[in-house]
């Protein structure tokens, strides 16, 4: 190949040899993966046991290799290989490596000359371009690594570094989000797709997306027809990562142009601009390549043992759950993995990660939980992420569960499933949980006392499980469309269904439900610590009582638009739950209350009440729980706010605390009030009557807010 | 790659003809990079393109930098619909003024102020 005309400024701009008809020079060991250098491309790969390795070039979607480079041995230092290739056409190039093993490989390797491997680093890959294209099953290398630029126009971005305490998580799938077709956008399905809906979430209020997988995957892994059905069976979901380093070409709508970093780079940015913060859910705990049974992609053929975390016969071990367990603490892995984060904060600007099953990541090389586990320690100090979110999903599929207790260094915070756990079987109207409702509702100081309340990510719904509009509807999970006999999917999802299985013309179980999703979702906003909203979960969005639907794409899965319309109550109640939240730093501080007057305001920070002011309830049999929150205003005041939830089938007259002089009661929300009486815009909210009394109904909650007369 | 230039209302007009990609990148930023017209109105004509690559995006975008280092405004015309859409999804229409044809092309510049000092 002739190269472009180039400007060599640098000595090792010029090629020393020929290989295959190349010409090359000894490469940069650093960094790993490929690089752009003038006039050509640095390649550098590591493997702790192999004897050999070649780059193999393709050109774009050939099935055989235009050439094969064996690298040189004095090429490599150390275990890695690095090598300059000049004159490469980089658009039309997919690369990969062929690694040969020792001749007398060690339990556990699992070297084979006969397979070409992806590169771990590939910063984009190529061969699921458009979602849902059925792939060529005997292509021999079908996930490949394609040369980039880095040097996207951000035009002034950064990440926006939002106070924690001022997030209101929104989850989301990038494909779900806007796939279906009430969502009018002109490419459905993609990063450009969620960009057409930002006036939605700003209109909503969320300041901060938290996307579902969009590391390279592929969605056909596992994918089948459902018999009964004839559904193509997908993994819509993508918790199972190809490429670390490269987004889901499927989910941008230029993926068939290799251009889906340009598209998720300018989501990215347009979701800043409109004050919006960008989370990942990244997934640690395990690849693509599963069991012993699995694909050969990468880590397997690079370096199983290092890779991998191994019973000393050679075997998976499967903490996961799906197969294989990533070697976290490996320190080769820990870096990976430290890179790969590093990269997607600085190359992508997001502003933080949640790591699917997290509690991985605090176990050793031979898979016992760590007291110091490295990978976590390195992520709490390092200087790019220093303002990032880490967020633990602090359990794996080994039986660790570690909520309150992930080695959290002071600045990890966690997916509170004891909030979620605890704040269901309140609504479902248990016996005993009021006391625990009320730790809940102050940020869990049981679990995070000597952290901040904001190690709390407050949650009742997400991907997994019920959607709330299902949680209301639902005794039991329906997981039939799954394929899986309905055994998939969690058991103890805490749901009541209000009466009846499923749907109803029933007008009053339907008032019922509707009133539940108004509950969870205002106890959610008024709890202290970092709430994540369920996208869908603000319109009413059924699975049809799947709590799995991993494998759906249609439209079970996906969001439909016109919902707005027909719960657009819930959307304003939502909305306006939102609102309130912003507008009271009380419900949002770091410290958890502690009961005492911090602020000098005559009143403690937190109070607790029942039928009577001062006299909460704890009693097994409670199902009322009332506190009053005091404290600064955002305005230099004081600020008082008052929550009453009611879980027992009866109304209750409650008596009100005594506000100070001149202060009186105001109705934010009820939920036992009818739209539009059940709630109000913030700073406008109705005086109440009776200042002395007022009553919660059956199933309820309302909030009361303190304001001076005519303020 | 073909390419052209022309005057029309003291508007410089850069016809390109041919696929926009990695192979014509280097070409294009050759010719037209370091010979960029300072203070003027450009117009980027690509109704003659059928297809641009990533490098190419690139291409137009360094020439839109190049532009403002030289104090010129860029303006681009007939974009195909893919094109168009791809450019929308990507962010890089946020950079362009874009018009259907090149006079339409020509009254949108006019109206654009060129800027009394050169951004860099």
């Amino acid at each position: 190949m002739t190269s472009p005309l180039v400007l060599r400024d640098r000595i090792d701009s010029f090629p020393t040899d020929q290989v295959a008809g190349y010409n090359v020079r000894p490469g940069r060991t650093f960094p790993f993966g490929a690089t752009l250098v003038p006039g050509g491309v640095n390649f550098s790969i590591f493997s702790s046991g192999a004897e050999a390795v070649s780059l193999v070039l393709f050109r774009r979607d050939e099935k055989t290799p235009v050439a094969e480079l064996p690298f040189p041995d004095e090429y490599r230092i150390g275990g890695v290989w690095a090598m300059t290739v000049f004159g490469l056409d980089f658009e039309d190039i997919e690369y990969g490596y062929r690694v040969f093993g020792p001749a007398e490989p060690e339990p556990g390797d699992r070297y084979d000359a006969g397979q070409i491997l992806a590169d771990p680093y590939a910063k984009a890959m190529s061969g699921r371009n458009v979602w849902g294209v059925p792939p060529d099953w005997n292509d021999p290398y079908p996930y490949r690594s394609r040369l980039t630029f880095d040097d996207f126009d951000w035009d002034g971005d950064r990440p926006l570094r939002i106070p924690p305490e001022d997030l209101v998580i929104y989850e989301t799938h990038v494909r779900g989000f806007t796939r279906h077709s009430s969502s009018g956008v002109s490419q459905p399905g993609t990063y450009a797709g969620l960009v057409e809906k930002i006036p939605y979430l700003r209109e909503l209020g969320v300041n901060c997306v938290e996307l579902m997988p969009v590391f390279e995957f592929d969605e056909f892994e596992n994918s089948r027809i459902n018999e009964a059905t004839g559904e193509q069976l997908f993994n819509y979901w993508g918790y199972s990562t190809v490429g670390f380093f490269a987004p889901k070409a499927g989910y941008a709508a230029t993926g068939r142009y290799g251009m889906q970093r340009d598209e998720f780079k300018n989501m990215v940015k347009e979701l800043h601009r409109a004050g919006i913060q960008v989370v990942l859910d990244v997934v640690f705990n395990h690849t693509a390549e599963g069991n012993e049974n699995g694909p050969t992609i990468h880590f397997r053929g690079l370096d199983n043992r290092t890779y991998y975390m191994l019973t000393p016969e050679g075997y998976y071990y499967n903490f996961s759950g799906t197969g294989n367990t990533f070697n976290c603490n490996n320190p080769v892995v820990r870096d990976y993995v430290h890179w790969c984060l590093r990269y997607w904060a600085s190359e992508y600007h997001v502003d933080g990660f949640r790591f699917d099953l997290a509690a991985i990541l605090a176990r050793g090389l031979d898979g016992a939980p760590m007291q110091n586990p490295p990978l976590p320690e390195a992520l709490a100090y390092d200087p790019l992420l220093r303002d990032c979110l880490l967020i633990a999903e602090a359990w794996d599929a080994g039986g660790l569960y570690q909520v309150g207790s992930f080695p959290n260094y002071f600045r990890w915070s966690e997916w509170n499933g004891k909030y979620r756990d605890t704040v269901r079987r309140f609504l479902k109207g248990d016996a005993g949980t009021a006391g625990d409702l009320a730790t809940r509702l102050v940020g869990s100081p049981d679990l995070y006392k000597h952290r901040s309340a904001l190690a709390s990510v407050n949650f009742i719904t997400c991907h997994d499980g019920f959607t709330l509009a299902d949680l209301v509807s639902y005794n039991d999970k329906h997981n039939e469309a799954n394929d899986e006999d309905n055994r998939d999917g969690a058991n103890d999802n805490n749901s009541w269904n209000c009466g009846v299985e499923g749907p109803t013309d029933d007008e009053g179980v339907r008032r019922l439900r509707l009133r539940q999703m108004k509950n969870a979702l205002l106890l959610l906003l008024v709890s202290q610590g970092i709430p994540m909203i369920l996208s869908g979960d603000e319109v009413g969005r059924s699975q049809q009582g799947n709590n799995n639907a991993y494998n759906h794409d249609t439209p079970l899965s996906w969001f439909d638009w016109s919902l707005q319309e027909g719960n657009g109550d819930l959307l304003r109640f939502v909305s306006r739950c939102i609102e309130f939240r912003m507008a009271h730093t009380i419900l949002r501080g770091h410290h958890h209350p502690t009961g005492d007057d911090q602020y000098g305001c005559g009143y403690p920070d937190v109070s607790w009440h029942g039928v009577n002011a001062w006299q909460p309830d704890w009693s097994e049999t409670s199902r009322l729980v009332c506190l009053m929150r005091s404290g600064a205003a955002a305005n230099g005041g004081t600020d008082h706010i008052y929550v009453a939830a009611n879980a027992h089938w009866d109304d209750h007259d409650v008596e009100l605390p005594v506000l100070p002089d001149g202060m009186r009661w105001h109705l934010f929300a009820d939920t036992s009030a009818q739209t539009p009486a059940d709630v109000h815009d913030p700073g406008a909210e109705p005086v109440l009557t009776n200042q002395q009394w007022t009553t919660v109904g059956a199933r309820s909650a309302l909030v009361l807010v303190g304001r001076f007369s005519g303020v | 790659m073909e390419i052209e230039r022309h005057v029309v209302d003291s508007i410089t007009v850069i016809s390109l003809a041919g696929d926009l990609d990695g192979r014509f990148a280097a070409t294009v930023q050759e010719q037209l990079l370091t010979s960029l017209p300072a203070d003027e109105r450009i117009l980027l004509d690509l109704t003659k393109v059928p297809f641009v690559s990533s490098a190419g995006l690139r291409t137009m975008l360094l020439i839109y930098r190049q532009a403002q280092v030289v104090n010129s405004t860029v303006a681009l015309v007939g974009p195909s619909p893919e094109l168009r859409s791809v450019l929308s999804a990507t962010g890089f229409l946020g950079f362009f003024v874009v018009a259907d044809t090149v006079a339409e092309g020509v009254k949108e510049l006019s109206k654009t102020e060129l800027k009394r000092s050169g951004v860099t």
